[in-house]
């Protein structure tokens, strides 16, 4: 027993009163091993990340009690311990990687620092000693020219070198115990990529038991040794990653596995010739500006774009952060003004247009956006935000209220639900009401922006398929804004690959993942986790 | 830096030109005859032409315009009816109290505010919390009029612990003299920064202390004292600063009424004093002054920016 590092035994914690559930985790018992990964998989709301704060004392004490079980950490048990002495063991003992390394550090102190903290808290070294530790720290999670960037500043960083500073602080002190709250979701495939490697080499090296909470199978694939999977605050099933992935036996882990979207596009009809919705060209979006006495930073965010999509078709865009595959959805759509080039819909150029001209084409295009918790106005019922834009276009109130009760019912929601607030579903469900807000203009062009990244990969699937069915119903053209090359391989008959700003590639989806000619389309096929395994087969 | 520094000076210029000419047609453009307005009820009409003169009113606007830009271009911002002397001299002498004062204020209030700000932030709910907002909305609510004589009658006249009012210069009388007289005019002026600024540094502390970083701080192991000092207050600052800024420039209207309840001799007496006396001039000059304080307290908010946030950078 002397190789578990961290036991967890029938933990249990009680969510504050008026919660949907009693407990945010329920009787979690598990065990992470010296020189283990163990994934904690599960959706949203599966009390993956309460486990993981409950361990390292980080959950706001208020409102989430333990109120039973134990942690055993190296055989201390953790709910024991005074707040002083959790201070003492966090970072020395266990550390935590977080989701977002975005905002996960302080923007206004320098990175080097931040390393150094953790040693100015624990260790007595001198301020010397602690920058030549931080230093190899920094080498150790392969950060180039560690000694300039130990003075930077994170907005100095990309994502992923950011991440690596996380884990460098985290390794500082060598803990035995590493847990990673999602430290892989908020960056682009290829970087997601460097970051796993790095965090199963470190775990190798340094011997230490990782806790890594995912959401995403592929990750699982690439990174495990065991597996949780939890669902509603309970464990439903462990075991080896083998076992776990290729025979499940939970009802719930065999569907969470079967809605992994395959890499391996299906095969597709040969697209009927189709009238042509919506034509780019030559379309550039140019940022920045130069001033005065100083000579501005210019980018490209898209650089001589060239897109049709036919009616019936749906287009897909992908690419990594900074692509400029979102500047062109919104040059499209004209929420921002594209700096040359023209858009054709319709045979008329609305590139050029001014807000006055551009209004009565802006029913023709319509978008989702990424995020259905912000897309929708919290202080107006959802009846009222799909009505709004028919009625603004000259729809009568008793017309648009028959077209929302369809929508809705179309969409897979009871049209009663109309008179509710946004935060009265759920985000599969907001989702709904974003794809019927946008119908409800009665579109040509439906602009998916990322709509399905946010979701849960249950919810993922089903609204995957919505957006396919209500294509078809309306013999939509849809241009699919990702990310995510699974989700594309399943949805998309023709995908263009961007890297900055510029398209790389394009061609029939089967075509493109078959035989990608681009050395970038090649590297972010290679980098896609859990490439591996084709998940809805096994399941 | 060096460059946006340069142009934020040279737009100064611009600002102050219109405001020169705000002040100089606000004279002129007020009803009835200036020369009569200054000389008052009682003045012959030997006396409203000697000051029509003086003030060269009897030539056309736009060589009076022409003379007076001139004029403040060599920094000279014309004479006082009454004491004959320069307006750059008057307030030459009556800056140092005002300076002081305000100084004293700004310091006593960041003292006193960000701390109860930040605890606020930190115990949000509890009673400390509740305090700190009571006694925010009562420090907007009390005049300062009021609150200076109540201070007054309290400490000074029943206690008699602290002087009723003067001002004791401390390169003549020494720290301590100094000190004694300005504590009273000090806490007068500085309650409704204090309600203002804990106000504001609680609700910017409350925001950052919900931030991921703070979390990180948190998981290394840092202690709460240090996530506050550290983590939670360094990214408040821009916005305190803010506040603290404009607290600063709107401290000018307080001084004025501080400086009578008191009786500082200082630039917020001499405001009232060229109001009451209609000293035209003076009141032309402090105007511009103040206006040029303004600017330059605004350079200074915006320059600080940098120290305070690497990522603002002009």
């Amino acid at each position: 027993m002397s190789d578990t590092v961290l036991e967890i035994k029938g933990l249990t914690v009680r969510l504050p009163e008026g919660a949907d559930r009693e407990f945010a985790i329920e009787d979690v018992s598990l065990t992470v091993g010296k020189g283990e990964i163990v994934c904690i998989v599960g959706e949203s709301g599966s009390g993956k990340s309460v486990t993981a704060f409950t361990v390292m004392g980080l959950i706001p004490k208020k409102d989430l009690v333990p109120v039973a079980g134990q942690i055993l950490l190296q055989g201390d048990d953790l709910l024991k311990k005074s707040d002083r002495q959790m201070r003492k063991l966090r970072g020395e003992k266990m550390a935590m990687v977080f989701q977002e390394p975005m905002t996960a550090l302080n923007p206004v102190v320098k990175v080097g620092d931040q390393i150094g903290e953790l040693l100015e808290i624990h260790t007595n070294m001198s301020r010397a000693a602690r920058k030549t530790r931080v230093i190899e720290v920094m080498k150790d999670v392969s950060l180039p020219d560690p000694e300039k960037m130990y003075n930077s500043f994170p907005h100095q960083l990309s994502g992923g070198q950011r991440q690596r500073i996380m884990i460098a602080m985290a390794l500082a002190l060598e803990p035995g115990l590493l847990i990673a709250d999602e430290p892989t979701t908020a960056l682009d495939v290829t970087t997601q990529a460097e970051v796993l490697e790095l965090i199963k080499d470190i775990q190798r090296r340094h011997g230490m038991g990782v806790m890594f909470i995912t959401h995403d199978f592929g990750v699982v694939a690439d990174i495990a040794t065991r597996v949780i999977v939890m669902q509603h605050g309970k464990v439903v099933e462990q075991g080896t990653r083998d076992q776990i992935l290729t025979d499940p036996q939970h009802p719930y882990t065999k569907m969470l596995i079967g809605s992994v979207p395959s890499l391996t596009p299906p095969d597709r009809p040969e697209p009927k010739a189709a009238e042509v919705a919506l034509e780019a060209h030559k379309l550039n979006k140019v940022y920045g500006t130069s001033g005065f006495f100083s000579k501005g930073r210019v980018v490209h965010a898209a650089q001589d774009v060239e897109l049709v999509v036919h009616r019936g078709e749906t287009l897909g865009v992908v690419g990594e952060s900074g692509s400029g595959k979102s500047t062109v959805a919104r040059c499209i759509v004209r929420l921002i003004d594209p700096t040359g080039g023209d858009i054709t819909i319709n045979g008329a150029n609305i590139a050029t247009m001014t807000e006055r001209e551009m209004r009565p084409y802006r029913q023709q295009i319509q978008i989702v956006f990424q995020d259905p918790y912000r897309s929708l106005n919290p202080r107006r019922t959802v009846g009222q935000s799909i009505v709004e834009g028919p009625m603004n276009f000259g729809l009568g109130a008793a017309e648009a209220q028959v077209r929302a009760e369809d929508l809705m019912r179309i969409v897979g929601l009871a049209p009663e639900a109309l008179d509710r607030f946004p935060h009265q579903f759920s985000g599969g469900q907001r989702q709904r009401v974003c794809i019927a807000r946008a119908l409800a203009m009665e579109p040509k062009v439906l602009i998916a922006d990322e709509a399905v990244s946010a979701l849960d990969v249950s919810v993922q699937a089903q609204v995957l398929r919505l957006l396919h069915d209500v294509r078809e119903r309306y013999d939509l053209a849809m241009l699919f804004i990702t990310h995510d090359l699974r989700v594309a391989a399943q949805i998309c008959d023709r995908i263009m690959v961007m890297q900055h700003g510029v398209v790389v590639e394009q061609g029939r989806t089967a075509d493109v993942y078959a035989n990608p000619n681009h050395p970038y389309t090649k590297s972010l096929l290679a980098a896609a986790p859990g490439r591996d395994m084709d998940f809805a087969r096994l399941a | 830096m060096f460059f946006y520094i340069i142009k934020r000076i040279l737009a100064t210029i611009p600002v102050m030109v219109i405001v020169a000419l705000f002040v100089f047609l606000m004279l002129r453009l007020s009803p009835g005859d200036p020369a009569a307005v200054i000389a008052g009820d009682y003045a012959t009409t030997e006396d409203v032409e000697r000051i029509r003169e003086q003030l060269g009113l009897n030539e056309p606007i736009p060589v009076q315009m022409y003379k007076w830009i001139a004029q403040l271009a060599r920094g000279d911002l014309g004479t006082a009816i009454f004491s004959k002397l320069p307006v750059t001299t008057l307030i030459g002498q009556r800056l140092e109290p005002t300076l002081l004062l305000a100084l004293c204020t700004i310091i006593f209030t960041v003292l006193v505010a960000v701390p109860l700000g930040t605890i606020a932030a930190y115990k949000a709910g509890s009673w400390i919390d509740r305090f700190v907002m009571l006694f925010s909305v009562a420090g907007f609510s009390v005049p300062i009029f009021v609150l200076g004589y109540m201070l007054i009658y309290v400490l000074s006249m029943q206690l008699k612990i602290l002087p009723v009012q003067g001002y004791k210069s401390p390169f003549e009388y020494g720290l301590w003299e100094f000190l004694r007289h300005m504590i009273l005019p000090v806490i007068t002026l500085s309650v409704i920064y204090i309600a203002l600024i804990a106000r504001m540094t609680r609700a910017t502390v409350q925001e950052v202390l919900q931030e991921d970083y703070v979390r990180t701080a948190r998981a290394k192991g840092q202690s709460e004292f240090k996530v506050l000092m550290f983590h939670a207050l360094r990214n408040a600052a821009v916005p305190i600063v803010t506040v603290i800024g404009l607290g600063i420039a709107l401290m000018i209207g307080g001084v004025v009424v501080t400086e009578s309840v008191y009786n500082i001799p200082g630039l917020g007496r001499l405001v009232l004093d060229a109001v009451l006396a209609r000293d035209y001039p003076v009141i032309q000059g402090l105007i511009l002054f103040f206006s040029f304080i303004y600017i330059l307290i605004n350079l200074l908010i915006d320059l600080s920016y940098t120290l305070l946030d690497p990522r603002i950078r002009y």
